[in-house]
This record gives C-alpha cells, sequence and structure tokens, in this order.
C-alpha cells in the first residue's frame, strides 16, 4: 500500500500558480503590496497588467496562461486585449479562481461578474457602508463608513486555525446574497445596525439593502470547485489598513494593527486552495474476504469499500481526517447508509451486507462541508439475485414433502405389482 | 379418405404436396428480405434478438440466470426469470446444430429464419390435425390455407422473431397430439401432449389458452355424455404432468398452481374423476341400485361442491394476483383493459379488431367457416367438436384484441380446410358420377357400395354389440382394456367411414339431380375463390407485412423509393458517441432497439413489468422542462430522444402517443392532468393548443427548431396537418446533440448544472450574447455626466 502512496500524492496541482493581477492604476502595486508580497512569498508568480492594457489575454492558443485572476480594477468598464466579463467567467467555469474587490467607484462590468457569481451589490452607485454603531475610529471622517467589522464566518477552513482577534477593517460597498444560493459563503457580513446609502445625501426612503443582510466579503465555491472571492472593499487589502490600528466605537479594546493582513491572508490561502481542497483516491470495493473488486455483487454479500482522502497545502497532499464522512448504498434511496471508520491517515473504510434488493446500486459518497470542496463519488455497481444453483438445496421444512414424494412413488409401485399380478 | 384408399400413390402424392406446402410457407415469408434486408423487425423480437445472442455467448445457465443491468435502470431486470425462453432455446438450439455442422451462420440470420421454417412447421401441424379430424383431403387444404394466412404471416415473417412465430406451431401441435390421444387412447401420444404442451409454455403466455379450451372440451365431452376412457387418457396426463412441467419454466413457476387461469383445469380433472368414478360405478351396480347410489352421490355430491366452491373462490381470491391478471381479465371484459390499464390499452395490437381487419386477416376463409362448422356437425364426434370450439373461443377472444386474431387463424384455416375438402368431394363425385364410367372406377364403386352395405349392417350389430358389451361390465385387466379401446376406435374408423358413406351415398342421391354444369361451375368458382385468397395473400405478404418498421420506404413521384433509414441511424449515433454506461430516456417503446441497436442503458422498455417506472417517464416527458431535468437527472439519464415524425409525416410518432404518457403518468403521479392538455377536449397541438401542453417536455423536443429550420418559417406539422402552435423557442436544461436525417428521431443531452448560481435576475441576458455591446452602450451615458 505505500508505493501508490507516493504515486498518487505527486502534486497535480501546480506548486508555482501563476496569477495576473489587474489593476486600474500601477499605484495599487505599490499601495497593496503587503497583499502581494505575502503571495509571492507562497511561490505565486503574480504578473501585473492594467486592466486596459491592449494585450490582455488570459488564453492563448486555447490554453490559460494563468491559475488565478486578481481583479483589483473596480473601476474598469472595458478590458483591453481579449478579455471581457465573459472570457472572465469562463475561466472560472474551467475551474480557476478569482478574486474581484469592489470599491466606491464600481463599474458596472464588475457588478455583472459579481451578480453572475452571485453577489449583487447595491444598485445605487454612490452608496457605501454605513454602520453608526461598529465604526473603526479615525481622524480622516466622521461619516461612519470605516467599518470595523468581526462577524466572520465559522470555518477554520476558509479562514484558518487561529482565531482572527483584531477587527477588519472594512470601506466600501455593500452586496448581498440569495439565501438560497447555496454555493455563497458570506465571509465577512455587517452587523445589524450597518445600511447601504449615500452618505452625502439625506436619507429619504429606507435603505435597500441593510443589516446582516450586507455581506462585506464573501466567498463563492463553484461547483466545479473553482473559487471567487468577492470584497466590497479594495482598501481591505491595502498596506494602509493592513497596518492601521484599530479602536472599535463603544469598545474600550483598541489593537496595534487591524484584522485585516491575517484576514486577507487566510482568505487568499482558500480561494488558491491552499486550504480545503480534498481529493478521494483508491476508491475501490470488494467482497469480505477477497481483494478483486467485482463486477457484480450478489444480494446478502458481505462487502468493504474504502477509499483515502487527501487534502491539498499548497505544497504536498495530506490525509484529511473527519469523523463525518459517510458513504450510501444507493439505488434511487439510501439502503444503507454507513460512516466510513478512518486510521487517521486519510484510509476510510466500512463494510456492510448487500441488502436482499437486487438492482443497479451505486456506492455514493457526497461529502459537502463548509469550506471544504465538495466530494461527490458514485460508483455504479449492479448487484443480482441468487443463482438457481445459490438456495439452499434441501429445506428443513420441506421435508414432509420429500417424503411424500417418495411415498408416493413407492405406494405407486406397490400399487402397480398388485394390480397387474394380483389375480 | 382419397388417400387412404388409393394407398400407396395416395400417401406418397400428399407428402410431396406436403412438402411443396412447407416450401411455400416458407418461401412467402422472405418477401421482407427480398425487399428490405435480412434484419430483424420492430421491437419486441429485438430483445429476442438480444437474449438469443446472450444465449448463444454465455451458454445456457449464464442466460437461466441473466440479471440484466441495462433496462430498466437502476430496478435491471432479472431476463431469466421473466422471459418465455422457448423461442430463444429453440433459435439457440438452430444456430448451434448449424454450427456444429460447420455452417456458419450468424445468430442474427437464425433468428430472422426462425419464424418462416416454424410457419412450415405450423402448416404440417395443422395437416395432422386437420387429417385426425376429417381425413387427408382436409388436412391438406387446411395446410395449404395455413401455409399463407395473412394473419399469421403478419407475426412470422422472415425477421418478425417473436413469440408467436414458434407458439403457433406449438399449439397447433400441442392441439393435434390432444387429438390424436382422444382418437387413439393411447398414453404415448397422451405423453407427448403433456411435452408439447410443455414447449408451449415455454414459448409464450397464450399457453393459458390450451388448459382453459381443453377442460372446456372435455366438460363438453362429459356434457354431452360422450365420456370414454379416451377422454381420460388425453386429458388426465395432460393436466397432471403439463402442470408439473409448466411449473419447472421459471416464468410460470407457481403460477401453474396459483393462478387462477389454470384452475378451470383442476376443476375439470375433479370433474373427470367424478365422472369416470360414476361410470365405473354403473358398471359394477345393477341400474336398481345404481339409482340409489346415485340419488345418495347427488345428495352428498352437493354438500362436496358447495365446500369445493367455497374453496375455490376463497382460493382464486387469495391468489396473488386476485384472481386474474390484468391481461386475462382484459380477455373476459373487454373493457377492463381501458378502463384500469392504459398501459395494456396503449398497445395498438391490444385493442378490439375492426371489420375489415378480419376481412384482411382471414380474407374467404371468413365466409369458409361456417361451411366447416356445419361439416364438422355432420357426423359430430369428439374431434371435430374440439375443432369447433376452439374456433368459437378464438373468435371471441379476436374480437377482444386484436392480436389474438393470430390464435383465429389456424382454427379458421382448419375450419375452412374441411369445408373446401368436402365442398370439393361433393362436385368432384358428382362429376364423377355424371362421367362416363370407366370400367375400374365402376367396380370400385361397386365394391364400396357393397362394402356400404356391408359396414352399415356390421355397424348396426356393433353399435347395438358394443351397448351390450358395456353394459354389463368388463372384468377390468388391462389387456380388456387394450382390446377395448383399440376395438374402439377400430369402431370409430368405422363408423366415420360408415358416416363418411352414408353421406356419400346420400349426396349420391342427391346429386343425381345435381347437374354436370352446376357442379363443374362450382368447382370452377371455387377455384376462383382460392385464386382470390391467394392473390391476396402474396399481395399481404409482400406489401403488408413485410416492412421491419426500423427501416420505412415510401414511393417517390417518379417511381423511385425512397428509404427512411432514421432509426438506425440515431442508434448507430448512440452506440458510437455516447459513453458505455450512459443512461438513455425514451418512451418505452425504443426500449428493447436501444438496449439492443445502440447497446445503451435504458430507463423503461417494452417489457412492461413496472408500471410506476413507466408512469416517471411519461411524467417527466409531460412536465415543463425544468420538472422534466430533475426527473431524468434523478434516474442519472445522460440522453433523451423522442420520435418525431412531423417532418416527414411518420404517424406512430411521440406526438401521437403523448396522451398516453399523460395517461400514464397521470394514473401514478396525480398533478398530471389530461385535461390540461386537451382544448375542448380535442388534442391539438396548434396555437389553440393549451398552455401545459406547448411547454411540456415532449412538444418542445419534438418541436425545438422546427418552425425556423422549415422552408417558410411557418412550421408545418405534416402528421397533424397544422401549423405548429409554439415556435422558436429555446431549451435551458436540454441540448440537441443530434437529429437524423428526416428529424424522425432527435437526441437531446441533458444540461449539467451551471457551474455559478446567478444573483437577482434583473441583469439576465445582458451577459450572454449581448455583454460586449451592452457594456459600451452603457458606458456612453455614464460617462457622459463627467
Amino acid at each position: 500500500m505505500t508505493a501508490p502512496f507516493s504515486l498518487c500524492l505527486s502534486p497535480d496541482r501546480s506548486l508555482h500558480p501563476r496569477l495576473l493581477v489587474l489593476v486600474d492604476d500601477v499605484a495599487v502595486k505599490s499601495s497593496h503590496s503587503l497583499f502581494f508580497n505575502s503571495l509571492a512569498d507562497r511561490g505565486y508568480k503574480l504578473d501585473f497588467k492594467l486592466a486596459s492594457d491592449p494585450s490582455l489575454a488570459l488564453k492563448s492558443y486555447g490554453e490559460y496562461l494563468f491559475d488565478g485572476l486578481i481583479l483589483f480594477a473596480p473601476s474598469t468598464e472595458q478590458f483591453g486585449g481579449s478579455v471581457d466579463a465573459a472570457g472572465i467567467l469562463e475561466f472560472v467555469d474551467s475551474g480557476r479562481d478569482l478574486i474581484l474587490a469592489a470599491d466606491s467607484e464600481m463599474s458596472d462590468t464588475m457588478r455583472i461578474i459579481g451578480s453572475e457569481c452571485g453577489a449583487d451589490f447595491d444598485e445605487d452607485f454612490n452608496a457605501v457602508v454605513i454602520d453608526h454603531l461598529n465604526f473603526a475610529i479615525s481622524e480622516d471622517s466622521n461619516e461612519h463608513s470605516l467599518i470595523a467589522a468581526d462577524s466572520f464566518v465559522k470555518s477554520n477552513a476558509i479562514l484558518g486555525e487561529k482565531d482572527i482577534e483584531a477587527p477588519v477593517l472594512f470601506e466600501g460597498i455593500a452586496h448581498s446574497v440569495a439565501p438560497a444560493n447555496d454555493l455563497v459563503i458570506k465571509v465577512l457580513s455587517a452587523s445589524s445596525s450597518a445600511y447601504s446609502a449615500n452618505p452625502d445625501v439625506s436619507l429619504g426612503d429606507p435603505p435597500a439593502l441593510s443589516g446582516s443582510k450586507i455581506s462585506l466579503v464573501s466567498v463563492v465555491q463553484a461547483r466545479n470547485n473553482a473559487r471567487i472571492l468577492i470584497s466590497g472593499s479594495l482598501s481591505l487589502f491595502s498596506n494602509k489598513f493592513f497596518m492601521s490600528p484599530v479602536t472599535k466605537f463603544g469598545s474600550s479594546k483598541s489593537y496595534d494593527s487591524s484584522g485585516n493582513q491575517q484576514f486577507a491572508e487566510e482568505i487568499s490561502k482558500w480561494i488558491f486552495h491552499e486550504r480545503g481542497h480534498l481529493k478521494a483516491v483508491h476508491v475501490g470495493h470488494h467482497k469480505a474476504g477477497e481483494l478483486q473488486e467485482p463486477q457484480m455483487y450478489r444480494i446478502t454479500d458481505h462487502l468493504e469499500y474504502s477509499l483515502e482522502i487527501y487534502e491539498w497545502t499548497g505544497k504536498d497532499w495530506q490525509p484529511y481526517v473527519a469523523d463525518d464522512v459517510q458513504v450510501q448504498f444507493y439505488m434511487m434511496s439510501p439502503y444503507i447508509l454507513k460512516t466510513l471508520e478512518h486510521n487517521g491517515q486519510g484510509l476510510y473504510h466500512t463494510s456492510f451486507q448487500v441488502p436482499d434488493v437486487y438492482g443497479v446500486f451505486q456506492f455514493k459518497l457526497e461529502y459537502n462541508r463548509l469550506g471544504y470542496t465538495s466530494l461527490s463519488l458514485s460508483k455504479q455497481i449492479p448487484v443480482r439475485p441468487f443463482r438457481h444453483d445459490e438456495y439452499e438445496r434441501f429445506i428443513r421444512a420441506a421435508y414432509p414433502y420429500y417424503s411424500s414424494c417418495f411415498s408416493m412413488m413407492f405406494g405407486f409401485f406397490i400399487f402397480g405389482v398388485v394390480f397387474l399380478y394380483h389375480k | 379418405m382419397a388417400s387412404r384408399s388409393v394407398g400407396a400413390f395416395g400417401s406418397i402424392l400428399a407428402s410431396v404436396i406436403l412438402l411443396l406446402i412447407g416450401v411455400l410457407a416458407f418461401s412467402i415469408r422472405l418477401f421482407s428480405v427480398i425487399k428490405y434486408e435480412s434484419v430483424i423487425h420492430e421491437f419486441d423480437p429485438y430483445f429476442n434478438f438480444r437474449v438469443t445472442q446472450y444465449l448463444s455467448k454465455h451458454g445456457i445457465y449464464d442466460f437461466w440466470n441473466w440479471f440484466d443491468d441495462r433496462t430498466w435502470y437502476p430496478l435491471g431486470r432479472v431476463i431469466g426469470g421473466t422471459v418465455y425462453p422457448g423461442l430463444t432455446l429453440t433459435a439457440g438450439f438452430m444456430w448451434w446444430l448449424v454450427n456444429s455442422l460447420n455452417i456458419p451462420l450468424s445468430v442474427e440470420t437464425v433468428c430472422v429464419f426462425t419464424a418462416p421454417v416454424f410457419s412450415a412447421n405450423a402448416s404440417w401441424a395443422t395437416f395432422l390435425l386437420t387429417r385426425e379430424v376429417k381425413g387427408t383431403g382436409a388436412g391438406l387444404a387446411a395446410a395449404a390455407l395455413i401455409a399463407m394466412v395473412p394473419s399469421y404471416m403478419s407475426r412470422s415473417v422472415a425477421g418478425s422473431y417473436d413469440n408467436e412465430a414458434v407458439a403457433i406451431f406449438a399449439l397447433i401441435f400441442t392441439f393435434y397430439l390432444y387429438i390424436k390421444t382422444l382418437n387413439t387412447g393411447s398414453l404415448f401420444y397422451a405423453i407427448l401432449n403433456a411435452l408439447a404442451y410443455f414447449y408451449m409454455v415455454c414459448s409464450w403466455g397464450g399457453y393459458t389458452f390450451i388448459i382453459n379450451l381443453i377442460p372446456m372440451h372435455v366438460l363438453l365431452c362429459i356434457a354431452t355424455g360422450r365420456y370414454s376412457a379416451n377422454l381420460y387418457i388425453a386429458y388426465a396426463p395432460l393436466v397432471i404432468l403439463g402442470t408439473l412441467l409448466a411449473a419447472l419454466v421459471p416464468v410460470v413457476g407457481f403460477n401453474a398452481v396459483m393462478t387462477s387461469e389454470h384452475f378451470a383445469s383442476f376443476l375439470v380433472l375433479v370433474i373427470i374423476h367424478v365422472v369416470a368414478l360414476a361410470y365405473h360405478v354403473k358398471r359394477l351396480l345393477t341400474p336398481r341400485m345404481y339409482k340409489v347410489a346415485v340419488t345418495l352421490v347427488i345428495m352428498v355430491g352437493m354438500v362436496g361442491a358447495i365446500t369445493l366452491g367455497a374453496i375455490l373462490v376463497t382460493l382464486v381470491a387469495a391468489s396473488p394476483t386476485k384472481g386474474w391478471s390484468g391481461r386475462s381479465l382484459s380477455l373476459l371484459d373487454p373493457t377492463y383493459a381501458s378502463k384500469y390499464i392504459p398501459i395494456i390499452a396503449s398497445v395498438s395490437e391490444h385493442q378490439p379488431p375492426t371489420w375489415p381487419s378480419y376481412f384482411m386477416d382471414i380474407n374467404v376463409l371468413a365466409f369458409l367457416v361456417p361451411a366447416g362448422i356445419i361439416a364438422c356437425f355432420l357426423p359430430l364426434s369428439d374431434s371435430s367438436s374440439f375443432v369447433v370450439l376452439y374456433l368459437v373461443t378464438a373468435a371471441y377472444f379476436s374480437g377482444v384484441m386484436v392480436r389474438l386474431m393470430l390464435v383465429l387463424a389456424p382454427a379458421a384455416c382448419i375450419l375452412s380446410g374441411i369445408a373446401l375438402s368436402e365442398v370439393f368431394t361433393t362436385f368432384t363425385r358428382s362429376l364423377k358420377y355424371h362421367a362416363p364410367l370407366p370400367p375400374p372406377q365402376g367396380s370400385q364403386d361397386m365394391i364400396k357400395d357393397k362394402e356400404f352395405l356391408q359396414t352399415q349392417l356390421s355397424t348396426l350389430n356393433s353399435t347395438i354389440n358394443d351397448k351390450a358389451k358395456e353394459t354389463p361390465g368388463d372384468k377390468g385387466g388391462k389387456e380388456e382394456l387394450k382390446e377395448r379401446s383399440s376395438k374402439r376406435s377400430r369402431k370409430k374408423e368405422k363408423e366415420r367411414e360408415v358416416s363418411q358413406k352414408a353421406t356419400d351415398v346420400d349426396k349420391k342421391k342427391r346429386l343425381l339431380g345435381l347437374p354436370f354444369e352446376a357442379s363443374a361451375l362450382g368447382i370452377v368458382l371455387l377455384v376462383i375463390l382460392g385464386s382470390f385468397y391467394v392473390v391476396h395473400c402474396v399481395w399481404a405478404a409482400a406489401e403488408a407485412y413485410s416492412a421491419p418498421s426500423i427501416v420505412l420506404t415510401s414511393h417517390t413521384g417518379d417511381g423511385g423509393l425512397h428509404v427512411f433509414d432514421d432509426f438506425r441511424e440515431a442508434y448507430a449515433w448512440l452506440r458510437h458517441n455516447t459513453e458505455e454506461d450512459d443512461k438513455v430516456a425514451s418512451w418505452w417503446d425504443y426500449g428493447y432497439q436501444t438496449t439492443a441497436m445502440a447497446n445503451r442503458t435504458v430507463i423503461v422498455d417494452n417489457n412492461t413489468w413496472n408500471n410506476t417506472h413507466i408512469a416517471t417517464v411519461g411524467t417527466a416527458m409531460s412536465s415543463p422542462e425544468k420538472q422534466a431535468w430533475e426527473i431524468f437527472q434523478s434516474l442519472d439519464v445522460k440522453y433523451v430522444f423522442v420520435v418525431f415524425g412531423g417532418l416527414v409525416g411518420y404517424p406512430s410518432d411521440d406526438i401521437n402517443k403523448f396522451l398516453w404518457m399523460v395517461r400514464i403518468g397521470g394514473g401514478v403521479f396525480p398533478h398530471i392532468k389530461e385535461p390540461d392538455y386537451l382544448r375542448d377536449g380535442t388534442y391539438r397541438i396548434d396555437a389553440q393548443a393549451t398552455p401545459t401542453m406547448l411547454n411540456c417536455l415532449m412538444y418542445k423536443l419534438s418541436y425545438y427548431r422546427f418552425a425556423d429550420s422549415s422552408m417558410d418559417g411557418k412550421g408545418y406539422d405534416r402528421v397533424r396537418r397544422t401549423e405548429i402552435g409554439k415556435k422558436n423557442f429555446k431549451l435551458t436544461h436540454f441540448e440537441e446533440v443530434f437529429t437524423t436525417h428526416h428529424w424522425m428521431v432527435r437526441i437531446y443531452k441533458l444540461k449539467s448544472p451551471r457551474n455559478l448560481i446567478r444573483g437577482k435576475t434583473k441583469r439576465k441576458g445582458k451577459l450572454a450574447a449581448k455583454a460586449p455591446k451592452s457594456v459600451s452602450s452603457k458606458k456612453q451615458p455614464r460617462k457622459n455626466p463627467f
């Protein structure tokens, strides 16, 4: 078993993913250098381009040139070169990742991309998120639009093992996600006192977006496990916010630096699959006591099912350990549902008896956990009834019938003899 | 009679004629091969062919235990236990035989020609049966008639590889052996009869006809006081051995003793034993004692009968199918199926036939049959009463289901053969008497006359003797019995001869008055009638019943032939362009063909054993696109295809079958309601159609791109002869992957769910095609204020 281990663990993901960073303004490269440096330190190859660069291309001869895309160009209406909104969505549909940061000056194109991914930005072009209770105290403005947000999603897979203690500074626009959309996760949501409005205009109507409906930062995990980060604020990733000390209004506690750096780094790890990316290998099943995988089972056979699950760390595949992986033996509805046992090394297995029903079954493993790529495995296996010679040959309950048969034969024989020869 | 008197020459002539009839039966069924190609026809034969292939590849034990995971996904089907194996085993054996003789025929070839071979067998079996009833002449006539009767031909042309192909032979042969046993009283034939019955049980579900008809006949014989030991020998072994053997066939199994289709035979078995006992007792007792015994027995018997009846009623009520299976019930009550089982009623061959179909299928036989019945009554014997009974029941059943016309055809042929033979005998005899008598014939006649007088006398004596013999009672013992039975048969022969002679004499007397011209004219008319029949049969063979239905042809204006090979095109596409394990959904009609020709897993097929599963597919077809997609997705379906005839005018397409899908679907899932698909009770697909109809999956898959790609953009459906109601629509959950040359089969693939879920739908549609444009157009007004 050890030899194939090393084989299967060959890093089928790139160790040095190429990222394309599209910016409106070359200044972003330096103003957000801390974020970019942390990516570069983790082995990413960054390629900075102006969004209007006429030589811009995601593809060359049908091959994608990049593994991820960072859109730090919120005001770009039209991309240079051959890139457009549809092209970017296609890029995502091919399984590649995207970071999209919005800002108060957000273009329609960006809104379309966001909306296609399931995040609807506030329709009002001048609205920003305002919160009169959970803002960060700062000298620059008293609009209360610099939010100190600390309601994170509870997922170690997305935000790392270490809790983010300091609040995250956020200045930007609000978006909402449909509750029915199960692909989107609100990573950083606003407090119940937040609302989205234009700070320069006095509020007439109630704001369209308010309270915890507002999402500040969301992530999307597409069905093909491509990951998208949608942030309402570009400055969340800026050096300035990374370094700035933060004191939340109404709280006596003040932090030397905001949680932004930790938040940005951890979430970028998740976005670029350094965490929470699972794969299942060596999915197999066999009859108890045998090793060969059969073409077909018989009803009431005992079988064993096993697989190995690994998680990608950015460098290599590590065994994934969880107690809640379940397998179904499924034909239109699950006949058997078993939780898999594991050995702590990523090897999961279970054994059960095939139900007394024939048909085309599936070993179905649906593993969907927050922050993890969804594992959806199904393996078809027919289950046949008994062969004609697999039934019990002599049944105890039938002994009266057997004896009646033989006594009948004997009786007939005697009768025949008597009838023929007795005069 | 003729051959018997003519002797060796006659029997040789008869065998040559029989051989020629066999050749005729075989060769008249080859039109389909000549006009089309050597190909399996229609739907069920494809399944049989696939099973035969499996049998020839894996052997009989694997066939017996075959669990097929490629049909009825995900339920699968136990083929070995749900199929009548007779046909498959027969063809498999034939294939093995010719191959072991180093004749390398493919399984398909053997399957294609199985039906013609067995139709030759069937005509010989008909000859044997009719000869037992009415002599060689009638036998030859009946064999010649059945060799080309259109009704039987429709199920046995080359390529029509279906159960009926061998089952009709088995049916007739079983009847022949029954009559033979009845006439000879030989246990040997009784055993053969049980074996023939076993073969019939192996071959076709129609065996229940035999196991109900023969008891009926036995009952009739008993009721009319014709009980004899022969009857007992013909019946009791058949029921007991036959039931034991039938229970060996996996598909029948315990049904042979547990379903009510078989109960009649057991009841009659009881009755015949009671009657046998009564006759035996009658022989032992004096008439006075007998009377006492009878009253006693009747008293006890009444009680017994009541208890027996009660037991039977409880048995029927407790049997798994609540007494009768749906198909059998629909035989007894013709309206049963259409009321309760739409899946049975939806099959066109389960509909009652129309009058023209009688003329089409048995042609002039319909007029000859009454004459045959009369001829059977002239001297009514056990065997002729059986034939009449067979005809009457078969005629009733054929009136219930057009498919059972097939059972009527042999009966009609036998009786027509008898009629023809009788009439010909009469006419030729009268001609002969008018003709100047050649001396040898005259002497023969003289001898005959003498014989006749003698035999008549002797019969009188013998009948008296027999009666006398019977009454005092025999000593018992086997030899005595044998002697008696042989005597009886001899007596019967005599009787028959006598009766024949008697009629001959009668005829002679009457024919003396019949002019020569009249009989000559009669013969000419009969010959003309016969030739009409032959012409009709050849036409039916060549034109009506040879189409394999997977390849269609039509005549073009300039007399050429246009071939529609869309079905095979579609199946070939599926076979070559889809994954091995992909599931293909379609209406059940095409299930067998898809598994056999495309080798893909299907959801439902022509073996309609699971109504719910079919209803699921029907519901999907009658649901809007999204719901249909969800249903298909839950069944792991990858491809869906529909058969569409609107472009070329092929009438038996899915739109015309659609109401059945609605009915069957609605029978299980009540949210599908038939009135939703009908506008004021009429089924239409034009602009007046209901929105439910225009939005259901079947409509969309059938008419997708239909209007755009038609010449005038109107979308004129040539089957419904109307312009379609909804045009230029798009599919959201399905994509068209293949449409055949004449659009007869349209294959769609289920789209996988979108990778991302859109936000609010306000911006919908902007992105796809118009994205760059809309962006730029948006750009101007926004940039302007700056």
